[in-house]
């Protein structure tokens, strides 16, 4: 039996409050390893996970893949260039082929929607999402919860705006439902050209301006724009965009005096974030990456910790 | 439900037991300097906190006190798997100390194994020692004590639990037998191993 209530993550809502919170917990205990000198413990020996990263991606890769290190387990990286789907090889004969190897855990990125649920179906492994299209980034969502758990102890009441390309956001499509089920008021924050058909779904509010919002917010969390995801340009251009939804000088000065900022990286700096809103201390995006690691090792040992045979059944 | 069959030391046993291990300690060491006291979670830790408080009364010395949560090093991962996580905290540099680790009940000596594996995570200390409360036989690892509270022979059917006050109501060693058929897990905050 395992930790958790769920064999695999997949979306932010395969996991119930308790379990969110039983990962954050976990997880302080690894972000103790993580300051010691020698950071790697033998818990997870002998265990093979499996970094299936179809789309570009250097941090949560990377994070992942110091993750699975630290807990001693067997990491094996695959990029778009060293799978086989280059050669034409569907995901569902990718997903046997690493099945007939007896992996016990695999993180996969890619980019549709859904493609997690189809490892699901064709191997025994334990599957985490590490972010498919435009639909969730499950891991990510958790580490943000951590960051802001360690910041203000609480979910509850707590005041958090999105601010970007919600419609393209995997971040927010994992983010915002998990904050609203833990208690916190989110307001997403958005043009309506970067708005999905849909915001309700994610159980936020909706303002198509920051001024009037920015206020009272505890957490402003701002997403990159996507320039790469964007197919028919939405802004006018990225200086407009700056000027009307991004944190700069003079709306850092109005925040709120215990408010922080996030935002899951890389960022484009003048764009969504100027320079000193990058830099100043109430920027907690180096934080996240460092609760990364922490929340990733919490979720693979309490996916694997209570596997008895190695592979899930 | 576990019965509780008898009492091997009561609080009164308990306490004179705790002032022979400290003095035997401060003998061992020739006093307090350059040791320090790591307790395994949970309960060796608040028994390490205890010795700490007594070496501080005899040698006027503060020695440092750690705690250990050694889940991540267990051998048993994949069957005894208990996600209940306590918190390591060892607020100072083990290297070149004499470390006095500390648990209640020493049983098989896995939990013994997987401490001395974390402990040596933080550095090279010059020397481990190992103080129990109880030593209740059926080891499996070639470890052994260099302090002990008492030996209790029991059996493997037996489960010796060590009970503090402030987190149990009261303060004593007991031999729980459980009821034929069932199976004896670890004490719900801890336990032995």
């Amino acid at each position: 039996m395992g930790a958790l209530s769920c064999e695999h993550v997949l979306n932010i809502q395969d996991l119930s409050n308790a379990d969110i919170m039983l990962v954050l917990d976990t997880a302080r205990s690894f972000k103790e390893v993580n300051e010691r000198t020698i950071k790697k413990l033998p818990t997870l020996r002998g265990r093979t996970v499996v970094n299936l990263f179809l789309e570009p991606s250097t941090r949560t890769r990377t994070s992942f893949e110091i993750a699975a290190k630290r807990l001693s387990a067997d990491g094996i990286n695959m990029s778009p260039s060293t799978s086989a789907t280059v050669k034409g090889e569907s995901l569902v004969d990718t997903a046997q082929t690493l099945d007939a190897m007896d992996c016990d855990l695999v993180i996969i990125r890619h980019r549709y929607a859904g493609s997690p649920y189809v490892l699901t179906q064709n191997m025994r492994a334990h599957i985490i999402n590490g972010g498919d299209g435009k639909h969730q980034h499950p891991t990510q969502a958790l580490l943000d919860l951590f960051t802001i758990r360690e910041k203000f102890g609480r979910f509850e009441g707590l005041e958090v705006g999105i601010v970007g390309d919600i419609a393209h956001s995997r971040v927010c499509g994992s983010l915002a439902p998990a904050l609203t089920a833990l208690g916190a008021r989110v307001t997403v924050v958005a043009p309506p050209t970067l708005l999905p058909a849909c915001p309700e779904a994610l159980g936020a509010d909706v303002s198509f301006e920051l001024d009037p919002v920015l206020e009272k917010l505890d957490v402003v969390y701002m997403l990159r724009i996507q320039q790469e995801r964007i197919e028919q340009s939405p802004l006018p251009t990225l200086r407009e965009y700056a000027r009307l939804y991004g944190i700069g000088t003079d709306r850092l000065a109005r925040l709120k005096e215990e408010a922080i900022i996030m935002h899951p990286g890389p960022v484009n700096r003048g764009v969504e974030l100027s320079s000193e809103a990058v830099d100043t201390a109430r920027n907690l995006l180096l934080y996240q990456v460092n609760a990364g690691v922490a929340v990733r090792m919490a979720l693979m040992y309490l996916l694997l910790g209570g596997d008895k045979d190695g592979l899930a059944a | 439900m576990l019965q509780t069959k008898s009492v091997v030391l009561d609080a009164q046993a308990i306490d004179r037991a705790l002032i022979r291990i400290t003095h035997e300690i401060l003998e061992t060491n020739k006093g307090a300097q350059d040791i320090a006291l790591v307790g395994i979670v949970t309960r060796g830790d608040l028994l390490a906190a205890d010795l700490a408080q007594r070496i501080k009364e005899i040698e006027g010395v503060a020695v440092p006190v750690g705690s250990l949560d050694i889940s991540f090093y267990r051998d048993d991962v994949a069957t005894h798997f208990s996600p209940e996580l306590h918190t390591t905290t060892i607020p100072f540099s083990i290297e070149g100390k004499t470390i006095i680790l500390v648990d209640d009940v020493l049983y098989t000596g896995r939990t013994i194994r997987a401490a001395l594996d974390a402990l040596m995570d933080f550095g090279r200390p010059s020397a481990i020692q190992l103080a129990v409360l109880v030593d209740r036989g059926h080891r499996e690892l070639p470890i052994r004590a260099d302090y002990v509270g008492k030996n209790v022979p029991s059996s493997k059917q037996e489960h010796v639990r060590f009970l503090l006050e402030p987190v149990d109501g009261r303060t004593s060693v007991e031999i729980l037998q459980a009821a034929p058929g069932e199976r004896i897990g670890s004490a719900p905050l801890g336990g032995e191993s």
